[in-house]
């Protein structure tokens, strides 16, 4: 039986990885068009920029990701402190929140003629030139923005690696001269890197594929690049040249990635878990650590989120209607949905991978979750050519035989919006899943079978109860990204479809931000509960912890 | 019943829908300023409306893709550019209604009647009224004279507005001029460009520059901002200037709309054509937007009508369209972010 | 006796890499055995095979009688009534040990469930842990729950797959002879898989030496260390040197240590160049003899000294001595030649030719 499986499996993977990769490959495909004059004139005037702009930003956010959610995670996972309990959950917050909202409400709040400059110079009587004030629309605040809400995933990974890192390794690096910290850079550290790489590539995959951030900030990188070129000069060879350099990009993070990752398999040496020993901190460090957490959630969630309600207070009664509410039903359906056929196929996705780790497997899988760091835009244009072609051959096939027009079956349809959030975050939710498969060792599944237990039930006997930690996360990212969502909904959507993202964004775009506010708050808030929920429920399924 | 007599009626099934008094709508368009207008030709007519808004270039290779198929009865942008794009892709199909006629002048139509207007956007110089003297303005290819060296606000280049306005200055002044007027233009910023038209505004109020170049509804928004009285204070610090009058006139823009070839509905499609451009339609556009009707007899709003009367640029909207790609790349060689 | 596990003849391959060629074992009623070899001769590769989680190329494998794997059947894991104990234990994580040791018990009624945990609790000496989980355990508790869990649904067959191996070395002994001792109390067919002989030895009671995917000798301890069929299972098996030497006649060997009687192998006429195994226990040390040898190495165990000498010849044999024996280095001392078994092999690569006495 096991044997009639795998010869299925294997197929349905490629298959699998081959549909969600049609998008990318729809784009490629144009790159092996002529190009004309347009690329010619790209290289020689702004692509140089955008290359230069891109790097910066990957830098500047990897930076700026790595520092908080590392230091804030190992707060929380190894140190006591006022406080820390809460944060453990209070650092998840900003994850709710778009980056284009945030820099949205930045901008309102520290433009030159902004409320706080604006106080600034009637307090002093200074005027335009006579202060220094950082610039909001700039590549630093882009970073800066990109950075707030993107830290989390390094935090999520990070602190579960730091928990299950068995406290008999720290000890060892103590026993050998280490004192605290450098037992955290020389112990700890390295061998938390897989978990940190993969929050990190998760983090840069979104930051090369925001447009929302940059163009609000009008910083020209690959994404503002693409969608100038595709729209403004009506290029789209020239643009999918682009997305083609784009991709590059992100295969080489990606490689990168899987390098690192390679050297650094580290396996825990010892199945001695104990409840790990905190350093408790007094004084001085305590306030430091204090101010280390609250720093994040302050500029991530608490500060944009009371801008934003300051806002809607002013707003929402023209806001909330029947059909506002409607639509946050929408969404949030939209998003169950879309969350629980996302980890549905990673699951097949990951558990295909540990049966069959064959070269194509591997490698399909991949190209698959490469659809993270695409634009949403660009995989949605992906979506549209190839469906649109579908559905038209279909008819044409169905006008010649039949004489009936079956118009169009995928395109404008929701399947074709829940496709392209499959390919948009596949790689969440395959990178989650993942780990968490990676917990439960074959011998545990050859031990389930020696005790009577066929594969089925030992999935959900001893699989499921397992991976409830990693599935739920899993979850919980794909929902909030999808709430999050906004160009592919944008374009793919049919008729009278609305979601939150899609109002949000259509009256701050229309730079209506107060009475989009009321739009995006309640994103924040959709966001808000999972977030809580789950982090209650991932800090109870740790190894080693003896609140069971 | 054999599998041909299945399959025919799964598809009578799903091509059902299509037999409902509808018209479907692609929008370029946002919402909160379509939608209202939708509602109520369904209240007069009776006839249903289906709406997708999203960026008109995107909708437009949406409509490309679909092809014959496509549900899209009625395609609505928001720039002249978009309009020429979908004619040159095929998607309009030519009407010919008196109704449209009537109401609209010849140059904010398509000669051939593939689309027509539905709103003018005047594109317009601000000056902050504490530091400037309308008198010291004239025209758009003044403001790169070295008098203002660092004292004009205006926003990207990848901004569709800013691309119309440098492809009607390609269209009367040539491309080389056009080029060396935003060659010079960039030097003449006072920042590096960024945020929206509004940003714009606020930041010359503010003292950043001492003028911007907006769109005139955002104007007419900020004023009358209920929510945010910084807005109307920034926004009453600001002068609104013609500039052109003595030669072609000021740059505007349309919105508009065309019925798509494939059209299901093409008749309901017209009559929504029809209502749109209808004095009451018009009257709401420069209401709720404050924008300039496109029918001569509309009225306008309070607050438009003392912006004062214009002389617009009467040039092709067709040439904004079809020098589109040369003002980006004219943009581009200037350092125009 | 019947057989509780036969397997026969079988083949095994990874692709196209044969793992396991043409092995042969059975193992009666109640016994233990053990494929001993060292990491890589396939001795795990047969373990999942008798679990069901390999399929035999060829060959067949019977469990009390009953065909489980051949070429065209192959009953899964489930379907054998097998026990199993792996290397790290498998533990299930989210169970506590009394729901680890339930997991195998399904279909048994709740009391019959529960008194049979608590009669393996007692036997492996945990019974205030039923409700503690895995990781508050020590290795060598986690070791008896995985036992308990894998003993509970009374297997017809018990498989060990290296089970001490991540314990400390002093211990695995002492476990060995526990897990011996629990086994044959509850008269337990079990097969045993390692690389070290001193678990081997402390637990099973016939010993298959493996190497590449081939059983060399099926013994027992006392014969594989004294009677050991080829140069391989000598090397593997306890210590010694190999001497080089020369038939001189019928069963006398000519070697640098003197000539020394023993059966020589078939086929080895006089003249012929052979090798002989010198286990430390064939060099007695005696202050009297007239042959001496110099300590060049000498390492204490307790009860007994291993020296290391080096012969007048400049060959170096080993010898255990009593531990009140004590020579320093570089001391010459007295010893006896005492051969109970000659054991010699032609002068060929290891492993390949068969020996005799």
């Amino acid at each position: 039986m096991q044997i009639s499986i795998s010869k299925l499996w294997q197929p349905g993977i490629v298959l699998v990885a081959l549909l969600l990769s049609i998008p990318v490959l729809t784009i490629a495909g144009f790159v092996f068009e002529p190009s004309g004059e347009n690329w010619e004139h790209l290289k020689q005037t702004v692509l140089p920029e955008y290359l230069t702009n891109s790097v910066l930003l990957v830098l500047g956010v990897t930076a700026g990701t790595l520092s908080i959610g590392v230091s804030t995670a190992w707060l929380t996972a190894m140190c006591q402190f006022p406080g820390k309990k809460s944060f453990v959950w209070l650092l998840l917050l900003p994850l709710s929140m778009p980056a284009y909202i945030i820099a949205y409400t930045y901008t309102g709040l520290f433009d030159f003629a902004g409320p706080v400059q604006t106080q600034l110079r009637e307090w002093t009587g200074w005027g335009y030139g006579d202060y220094y004030f950082p610039e909001v629309r700039s590549l630093g605040s882009a970073i800066s923005m990109l950075s707030l809400v993107l830290y989390p995933y390094v935090y999520l990974l990070a602190r579960a690696a730091f928990l299950e890192q068995s406290i008999c390794v720290l000890e060892v690096s103590r026993t050998l001269g280490c004192n605290a910290w450098s037992s955290f850079y020389r112990v700890a550290l390295p061998l938390a890197r897989p978990a940190i790489v993969a929050g990190l590539s998760l983090a840069l995959m979104e930051t090369l594929a925001d447009y929302g951030t940059v163009s609000y900030f009008g910083i020209g990188v690959f994404t503002t690049g693409i969608f100038r070129t595709w729209f403004g000069l009506g290029d789209s060879v020239a643009a999918a040249k682009m997305a083609a350099l784009l991709l590059m990009f992100v295969f080489t993070l990606v490689v990168i990635e899987r390098v690192s990752r390679r050297q650094a398999r580290y396996n825990h040496t010892t199945n001695k878990y104990t409840q790990l020993p905190e350093y408790r901190l007094t004084g001085l460090k305590a306030i430091l650590a204090f101010m280390v957490c609250l720093f994040p959630v302050a500029l991530g969630f608490l500060l944009p989120a009371g801008q934003l309600s300051s806002w809607a207070i002013l707003t929402y009664q023209d806001m909330v209607d029947e059909a506002f509410l409607r639509l946050t039903f929408n969404t949030v359906l939209l998003g169950l949905l879309a969350a629980f056929l996302s980890v549905m196929l990673a699951l097949f996705l990951a558990y295909g991978k540990r049966m069959l780790a064959t070269r194509s497997v591997n490698v399909s899988i991949r190209v698959a979750a490469t659809g993270y760091a695409i634009p949403g835009t660009v995989v949605a244009v992906g979506i549209i050519i190839p469906f649109a072609w579908l559905d038209n051959s279909i008819d044409d096939f169905m006008r010649t035989q039949f004489d009936i027009s079956t118009g169009l079956i995928l395109s404008g349809s929701l399947f074709a919006v829940m496709f392209a959030y499959m390919v948009r975050f596949l790689a969440v939710s395959l990178q989650t899943v993942e780990s968490g498969l990676g917990k439960i060792k074959p011998c545990m599944d050859d031990a389930a079978r020696t005790l009577g237990y066929r594969p089925r039930e030992t999935l959900f006997k001893i699989h499921m109860p397992l991976m409830k930690g990693s599935i739920l996360t899993a979850l919980l990212i794909v929902f909030v990204d999808v709430m999050k969502e906004l160009p592919a909904t944008l374009i793919l959507r049919p008729f009278n479809f609305n979601t939150l993202a899609v109002r949000a964004f259509e009256l701050a775009s229309d730079e209506r931000l107060a009475d989009s506010s009321t739009a995006a708050l309640m994103i924040v808030v959709a966001g808000l509960l999972p977030v809580i929920f789950l982090s209650k429920s991932i800090s109870q399924s740790r190894a080693g912890s003896n609140d069971k | 019943m054999n599998l041909k007599h299945i399959v025919v009626t799964m598809i009578l099934l799903i091509s059902f829908n299509a037999l409902s008094a509808e018209v479907n709508v692609y929008s370029g368009r946002k919402e909160k300023l379509v939608k209202p207008l939708l509602d109520r030709f369904t209240a007069e007519t009776g006839i249903k409306t289906n709406l997708v808004t999203a960026k008109a270039d995107k909708l437009l290779t949406r409509l490309k893709n679909e092809g014959r198929n496509t549900p899209a009865d009625v395609f609505i942008t928001v720039d002249a550019g978009r309009l020429y794009r979908a004619k040159q892709a095929g998607i309009f199909a030519s009407v010919n209604s008196d109704t449209l006629n009537a109401a609209v002048p010849s140059h904010l139509r398509d000669p051939e009647g593939q689309w027509v207007g539905l709103s003018q956007r005047a594109r317009v110089i601000f000056y902050a009224k504490d530091r400037v003297k309308p008198e010291q303005l004239s025209t758009y290819e003044d403001l790169v004279s070295d008098a203002w060296k660092r004292k004009i606000c205006i926003r990207g280049s990848s901004n569709i507005y800013n691309q119309s306005l440098v492809a009607s200055l390609i269209a009367s002044n040539g491309k080389q001029a056009a080029q060396q007027w935003s060659n010079k233009l960039v030097k003449n910023m006072a920042r590096p460009p960024r945020g929206g038209d509004r940003d714009q505004i606020k930041a010359a109020a503010a003292g950043q520059c001492d003028i911007a170049i907006a769109n005139t509804y955002y104007y007419g928004a900020m004023l009358t901002s209920k929510k945010d009285s910084s807005q109307v204070k920034a926004a009453q610090a600001m002068g609104l200037f013609w500039p052109n009058q003595q030669g072609r006139g000021s740059h505007v823009n349309i919105s508009g709309a065309g019925v798509t070839k494939h059209a299901k509905n093409p008749e309901n499609a017209l009559k929504l054509l029809e209502f749109l451009v209808s004095p009451e339609s018009q009257k709401w556009y420069a209401e709720v937007n404050f924008e300039y009707p496109v029918s001569e007899n509309a009225e306008i709003s309070e607050l438009v009508k003392s912006w004062g009367s214009f002389k617009s640029d009467k040039l092709s909207l067709d040439v904004l369209g079809r020098n589109n790609a040369e003002a980006v790349r004219t943009m581009d060689r200037a350092g125009w972010k | 006796m019947t057989n509780r596990l036969e397997v026969k003849q079988i083949d095994i391959c990874y692709g196209n890499k044969q793992i396991v060629n043409n092995l042969s074992f059975s193992l009666t009623d109640g016994k233990i055995g053990c494929l001993l070899g060292p990491s890589g001769c396939g001795k795990t590769t047969v373990l999942r095979t008798i679990a069901g989680f390999e399929p035999p190329t060829r060959g067949q494998v019977l469990i009390s009688n009953e065909v489980v794997s051949d070429q065209k059947i192959s009953l899964p894991p489930e379907k054998r009534h097998i026990g199993m104990v792996f290397q790290d234990f498998a533990l299930f994580p989210h169970l506590s040990v009394q729901d680890n040791i339930r997991f195998g018990l399904q279909g048994w009624s709740k009391k019959d469930q529960h008194d049979r945990i608590i009669e393996l609790l007692a036997m492996i000496g945990m019974p205030t842990l039923a409700r503690a989980y895995p990781h508050q355990l020590s290795g060598g508790q986690q070791q008896r729950v995985a036992l308990a869990r894998a003993m509970a649904p009374e297997p017809s067959i018990l498989l060990l797959d290296e089970p001490f191996s991540s314990m400390d070395v002093e211990l695995r002994e002492k476990l060995a002879r526990e897990v011996r001792h629990i086994l044959k109390q509850e008269n337990i067919t079990a097969i045993l898989v390692t690389h070290d002989q001193h678990e081997a030895f402390a637990m099973a009671d016939e010993i298959c030496v493996m190497n590449e995917g081939q059983i060399y000798q099926n013994d027992s301890a006392y014969n594989l260390y004294h009677k050991p069929v080829n140069r391989f299972v000598a090397d593997f098996i306890g210590e010694g040197v190999i001497v080089p030497g020369m038939v001189v006649g019928g069963n006398t060997v000519n070697t640098e240590l003197g000539n020394i009687h023993g059966l020589v192998p078939q086929g080895c006429k006089p003249g012929c160049q052979v090798d002989v195994l010198i286990r430390p226990d064939d060099i007695i040390h005696d202050d009297d003899s007239t042959e001496t040898a110099v300590v060049v190495e000498r390492a204490f165990r307790g009860s007994d000294f291993l020296y290391t000498l080096r012969m007048p010849s400049g060959i170096e044999v080993l010898s255990l001595v009593p531990s009140h024996h004590d020579h320093r280095i570089n001391e010459t001392i007295g010893i006896q030649l005492e051969f109970d078994h000659l054991v010699v092999f032609p002068r060929a690569s290891a492993g390949e030719n068969t020996a005799a006495q």
